[in-house]
């Protein structure tokens, strides 16, 4: 009898390595990637160069009027001297520290959330919840404890913005998920309710519904009846999103293997217990990616408010932009919002992309 | 909650099925099932496949729904009372194919999950109790990792474990080392040997035939939905009576 005798491991062989190498193996591998590279750069020398001189090099940056903008670039004074109407919108100029006051409040507020080492983080997150939006909302609205009311039609600007996509955020994904559930019960009830109810807001666009929820609504209601505009366009939005939410669940719950709802279930978990504890954890780290794209699909949505007579961070530069003294702004003002738009939409991608490498926990089926 | 659990009385035994029938749409795939179990009784199922014997023990958890007999597991009648399901699911612990660990939790957390949400038990005793049992299975070592970081082998140990942390009366096991690679085999039927030495109450389908004849009082044989055969392993091997029986034997013996 003999004994195997295993090789040993062996390194890898070398890679060839360096920029030559890899501009040869990348760039110039053959005649018509060459040429491909070459127009490449050949776009890029047009486009860069004078992108750079209008954004920045020969951008002008000082001053308070438009005879200011005395060089070719943009005209970054237009968006200084309106910065305040972009954030707050017609928030009383006086009053917009207890706009920052709750930005502030909901970051320190949330920091915790984020710390790996803070163990009560459900119920701290659930406090939270409760407590941020009753604070944010006197804080905002004012008309108690002293503070000066401010109606909602003079808030504006990227607050408006923030606060519908929040709202909406934060009211859809339960909503969302409870009629995913739903439109899985064993309850033909329910499941039929809740089919309606997802089709029904999946198959009307979201202008229809704002312009439905600010137009139509108040016909309905009884004379002197009004309810806040602006709470009519956030039910609009949570309702509207709720269903797009519900059919991302839907898959995410559909991709767990039947075992584990019967895993669950022998062990003698009710109804909730498994969906809370074991299902719906793995749905909804599945459908992280889906999730974020809904809510990138709604911050950039809220922009619709503008039809009914909301001015959101987009529509605040339009009205800005249409001002005689600034007239032919429009450009940097819109390069703006994109930018601003463009940070948060980034922000909430990049986030989800930790959250998915964190949640990993190495199982591939 | 107990109180409301309607418990029948019996003598008869720990699970008693009597008439069950059951069918997918037209397809009758349980024929009239009579099966009566003594605490402590290990009983291993066979058959080949489609037989009926996964489901047949699948409905004493009502994973699976009867539609005719009765069936009463520890005193208590399944019916379509969610209440008295859930009482038996407490006190019967189950083994599948594919393991089914929850993914998304540790090793740990697998085994204190049930204990801590349906027997209340205190997270400290919870986790006392389940480094107990993977102790008892060997793998005390595992208990922060994930399951996908474990072998297969290793898997189903936990989740015998995850089912033991219940102190469950009966362990059904539904081909418990099927989907394992044949140097894991070994490890998981030794552990379920020793489960059977402390006296647990087993129902097992298996194809493990050596399994089988150590450890079952009783084989019973399966097809076409129904009960073909029933006896000791030794008069099951070496003596069996129907031809069916005698034909599935010469397949799976080779």
């Amino acid at each position: 009898m003999t004994t195997h005798v295993f090789k040993p491991d062996m390194p890898p062989p070398g890679n060839r390595i360096g920029i030559v190498a890899w501009a040869r193996a990348n760039l110039f591998s053959s005649w018509l990637n060459t040429l491909l590279t070459l127009f490449a750069f050949y776009l890029i020398w047009l486009i860069v160069p004078p992108l750079l001189s209008w954004t920045i090099l020969d951008a002008n940056w000082v001053g308070s009027t438009r005879a200011d903008c005395t060089k070719d670039g943009a005209c970054w004074v237009f968006i200084q001297q309106r910065f305040g109407q972009f954030m707050y919108g017609y928030y009383p100029t006086e009053l917009r520290w207890r706009v920052d006051l709750s930005v502030w409040l909901a970051v320190i507020g949330a920091a915790p959330l984020f710390i790996s080492r803070f163990k009560h983080k459900a119920i701290y997150g659930l406090g939270f919840l409760v407590v941020y939006p009753i604070l944010a909302y006197s804080l905002l609205h004012g008309g108690h404890w002293g503070l000066t009311n401010v109606a909602t039609s003079q808030w504006g600007g990227l607050m408006l913005t923030l606060v519908i996509a929040t709202v909406g955020i934060a009211g859809a994904l339960p909503l969302g998920i409870l009629l995913a559930l739903g439109r899985r019960s064993d309850m033909p009830a329910i499941r039929v309710v809740c089919v309606t109810f997802i089709e029904f807001w999946r198959g009307v666009p979201l202008i229809t519904v704002l312009f439905m929820s600010s137009v139509m609504l108040p016909l309905f209601l009884p004379e002197g009846m009004n309810f806040d505009k602006l709470l009519r366009a956030l039910i609009g939005v949570i309702l509207f999103q709720s269903a797009y939410v519900a059919e991302v669940v839907r898959g995410g719950l559909q991709a767990i293997p039947k075992g584990q709802y019967e895993a669950a279930a022998a062990m003698g978990l009710g109804y909730w217990r498994s969906m809370g504890l074991v299902i719906l954890p793995q749905a909804l780290k599945l459908v992280i990616p889906g999730i974020v794209n809904t809510f990138i699909a709604l911050f950039k949505d809220t922009s619709l408010v503008i039809i009914i007579g909301l001015f959101d961070l987009l529509n605040s530069v339009k009205q800005a932009a249409a001002d005689p003294t600034w007239l032919g702004m429009a450009t940097e003002g819109y390069v703006f919002a994109a930018l601003v738009f463009w940070i948060f939409c980034f922000g909430m991608s990049r986030y989800s992309m930790h959250l998915e490498h964190k949640l990993d926990t190495g199982h591939k089926r | 909650m107990s109180e409301a659990i309607k418990k029948t009385a019996s003598a008869e035994g720990i699970i008693q099925m009597q008439g069950v029938n059951k069918w997918y749409g037209q397809f009758h795939v349980l024929k009239d099932i009579n099966l009566n179990v003594q605490p402590g009784e290990r009983i291993v199922l066979c058959g080949p496949s489609g037989s009926g014997k996964s489901t047949t023990i699948r409905c004493l958890n009502r994973l699976e729904e009867h539609q005719q007999g009765r069936i009463v597991v520890d005193g208590v009648e399944l019916t379509n009372d969610i209440k008295q399901i859930e009482s038996v699911r407490r006190e019967v612990g189950m083994v599948f194919q594919h393991f089914n660990l929850f993914p998304h939790l540790t090793i740990l957390q697998n085994c204190t999950l049930a204990p801590m949400w349906v027997r209340k038990m205190p997270k400290r005793k919870a986790e006392e109790i389940a480094m107990h049992y993977l102790e008892r299975v060997r793998i005390p070592e595992q208990a922060h990792k994930y399951p996908g970081q474990l072998s297969g082998g290793q898997q189903q140990r936990v989740a015998i474990a995850r089912a033991l942390c219940m102190k469950p009366k009966i362990m059904l096991f539904d081909e418990p080392t099927s989907a394992l690679d044949p140097e894991m085999v070994k490890e998981v039927l030794d552990t379920m040997i020793g489960l059977a030495e402390d006296g647990m109450t087993m129902l097992c389908v298996t194809h493990e035939m050596g399994f089988a004849r150590t450890v079952a009082n009783r084989v019973i044989f399966m097809d076409k939905g129904e009960i073909v055969e029933e006896a000791a392993p030794n008069d099951f091997f070496d003596n069996p009576q129907n031809d069916r029986t005698k034909l599935f034997l010469n397949q799976i013996l080779h």
